[in-house]
């Protein structure tokens, strides 16, 4: 089946423990979309270079890794060590998972409205919810997707947020995923799901971060549905550890008249792979997916989008940025499928690349696949490297050469992050994006 | 101030300054005019230090110190000022922000400590004034959507706030309406003094309706042709560049 040895029995005898949880708790629904998942996973193994879909991205020394479930036995983390990866005082709802599992005294839910849930979804799991059980696993498929179907056999626990018809939460609503990569490869399956009920509103952001710099794989997966007329602002950040695997799947659903956005940064990890796949089936919706990625080293990131106009009149854009230095790669791949009645699409697509060394390498691959006939549908890509005479300019005002190029790739990244929502984050998403640059003497404060 | 002597540049192999002879004191202003590819922008370029030049030979001491062996930063910082011909565009960095990072990288040089965002902008609003230069786009990026008149603007607007020692405009006042060209000009004769020397480069005579040169030279073919007072200018323009290349060429025949 695949010509690398995969280390899947830790995965099998996991299995086998989430599955006895389900038949002993009774949860039928979610015994049947395990093993359903299960049995998936064991067919598909993990993908190869050969898969049109992943012929950029090489997973093969992560198929390799013997990874055994992580926090076993738990290991305490202190809100001190948590501190560096929220927003802040932007932060209203913390929910903070650790190596997997949800930590309640790291976590804080005052000041949301009362209207809410905001949970973790292995308790609501247990006590048993109505949109749960409708939901989970209803968006994000596994059929072609390995890791889907592994996160989907294995998922323990993660964000649950269900937003009630008309409820309005302006606050923020930060979900933080912690490993704390032991010495041992170790693995966890974050499981989200985001619910926003019609004509509702919710804020959601979402970080994975790694305390060590130990081998660990983040296999994480989020669904978001939003019902009519909802409004859903996404933000995914991952500052996840140096030796770190970050595979990742963001799977949004919807329908009439919504409204969605998602911005993905990528500061971390060593191999990160974002799929990103969003459903338009409603007339009316508009979707914007952002991404802004600065690697250096080795790190590779490949983000993987797919946007499926299946209703008319619907409006999406991505906008994707990398800056890459050292011997970093940054993969963008993004596939428009607009369906035979999607009529009226506005469809735009753009990529743009900015290398800082010879080493680096960006990679852009836009797929339409347009079977209506009165669509708009643009997409480009640049790569590009940082402008000589712009420097010089800088430079003959008396900026040093450093300083010059950390302004210039800084205003690169910047534009990105002008669009994230919600507001309060821009500061710290830009702070973020200011300790990424070489050491300079620019003052971090607004640049524009 | 600064003194260039037989000055040879080439750029990509080919030799555009020919042996370059100024000399050029605090409080002067000099014209370099010339036609077109004669080397007056690349010997602006050169002096500000752009490393697409290479000088082949000869010398250029700027108040005591070897000008070549100095980075185009460090010289700005120590008083040198470029306006651009063609002035870069940079999205998505403000005037105020980069323009306060350039003044305090040169206070630096000079020990003073960094201005402050409330001094700053004090010092912006007065010589902002001095161009006519609405505040709003020093806000924005960096000559980004910028008509060639704002562009230009913008540039004397930095000089006034860096205060160089030495400026060097090149044809600052290229393609600018009549009303540009007077607020330009009257943002270089405010900043006119005796510790200041300015090198005018430019195309065309209008300018110096505006701003009366101590000295005029003519480039031709990489040469310092002919040296003058500002009546030199009303003869070129008056005779054209033509004559004058003319008795270049031959001058140039005689003397191989």
């Amino acid at each position: 089946m695949v010509e690398v040895q995969e280390k899947t029995d830790a995965f099998v005898s996991e299995f086998r423990r989430c599955e006895k949880n389900a038949t002993q708790a009774g949860h039928d629904w979610l015994f049947a979309i395990r093993g359903k998942a299960f049995a998936r996973f064991a067919e598909l193994g993990f993908p190869t270079t050969r898969d049109e879909e992943w012929q950029n991205t090489n997973v093969a020394s992560l198929a390799k890794t013997a990874f055994e479930p992580a926090g076993r036995p738990p290991n305490r983390v202190t809100a001190e060590q948590v501190k560096p990866f929220t927003f802040g005082a932007a932060d209203v709802g913390r929910l903070v998972f650790v190596d997997g599992r949800h930590a309640p005294e790291l976590s804080s839910l005052d000041g949301l409205p009362n209207e809410i849930t905001v949970a973790s979804l292995a308790s609501v799991i247990r006590s048993g919810h109505a949109t749960v059980e409708q939901h989970l696993s209803k968006h994000a498929g596994f059929e072609d997707q390995a890791f889907t179907a592994l996160n989907t056999a294995l998922m323990e626990d993660g964000a649950f947020v269900h937003v009630p018809k008309g409820i309005v939460v302006e606050q923020l609503i930060h979900i933080i995923h912690i490993s704390t990569a032991a010495k041992t490869p170790s693995v966890t399956h974050p499981r989200n799901l985001i619910v926003a009920d019609a004509s509702s509103q919710v804020v959601i952001a979402e970080t994975y971060a790694g305390l060590d710099d130990g081998v660990y794989l983040t296999n994480t997966v989020t669904e978001i549905v939003a019902h009519d007329n909802a409004v859903v602002d996404h933000c995914k950040v991952v500052r996840e550890g140096e030796r770190s695997y970050h595979m990742s799947t963001l799977q949004i659903h919807q329908y009439r008249d919504t409204t969605t956005t998602s911005h993905a940064f990528m500061m971390g990890g060593s191999l990160t792979r974002n799929d990103v796949n969003a459903v338009l089936d409603g007339e009316g919706g508009t979707c914007t997916l952002n991404g802004l990625s600065m690697l250096d080293g080795t790190q590779h990131v490949d983000n993987h989008l797919r946007v499926d106009h299946a209703k008319p009149h619907c409006d999406s854009r991505e906008f994707f940025k990398n800056v890459l230095d050292g011997a970093s790669r940054g993969v963008f791949s993004g596939r428009i499928v607009v369906h035979k009645d999607a009529q009226k699409t506005d469809a735009k697509q753009s990529n743009m690349s900015l290398l800082l060394s010879d080493k680096s390498q960006a990679d852009s691959k836009p797929q339409l696949e347009i079977f209506a006939d009165d669509v708009k549908c643009t997409h480009g890509a640049t790569i590009g490297q940082i402008d000589k005479d712009a420097v010089f300019y800088l430079r003959s005002r008396g900026l040093d050469e450093q300083a010059a190029h950390g302004m210039l790739v800084y205003a690169f990244a910047r534009e990105s992050i002008a669009h994230a929502r919600p507001e309060s984050l821009r500061a710290h998403l830009e702070d973020l994006a200011f300790s990424r640059l070489p050491e300079t003497r620019l003052p971090r404060e607004d640049i524009s | 101030m600064l003194e260039i002597r037989n000055l040879h540049a080439h750029v990509e192999g080919n030799e555009i300054l020919k042996g370059i002879n100024l000399t050029v004191n605090a409080g002067e202003v000099h014209t370099i005019m010339g036609p077109n590819g004669s080397g007056k922008s690349t010997l602006a370029q050169v002096l500000a230090g752009r490393d697409t030049y290479e000088v082949t030979e000869g010398e250029v001491t700027y108040c005591g110190e070897d000008l070549i062996e100095l980075s185009c930063d460090a010289r700005a910082r120590k008083g040198i000022f470029l306006a651009f011909q063609y002035p870069v565009e940079i999205p998505g960095v403000s005037t105020n922000y980069f323009l306060r990072a350039a003044l305090n990288s040169i206070r630096k040089e000079q020990g003073l400590d960094d201005l402050d965002a409330v001094d700053f902008l004090q010092l912006v609003k007065q010589k902002a004034k001095l161009v006519e230069m609405d505040g709003s786009l020093l806000k924005r990026s960096i000559n980004e959507g910028f008509s060639g008149g704002e562009k230009k603007r913008n540039e004397i607007f930095q000089m006034a706030v860096l205060d160089p020692k030495l400026a060097i405009l090149d044809e600052t006042d290229s393609g600018l309406d009549i009303d540009a060209l007077r607020i330009v000009s009257n943002g270089i004769n405010k900043i006119r003094g005796a510790d200041r020397a300015i090198i005018l480069v430019t195309h065309y005579q209008r300018l110096l309706n505006y701003v009366v040169p101590d000295f005029v030279h003519v480039l031709v073919g990489g040469r310092i042709v002919k040296s003058g007072g500002k009546e030199l200018a009303l003869e070129l323009e008056e005779s054209g560049y033509a004559a004058i290349e003319k008795a270049a060429e031959q001058a140039a025949t005689v003397a191989s």
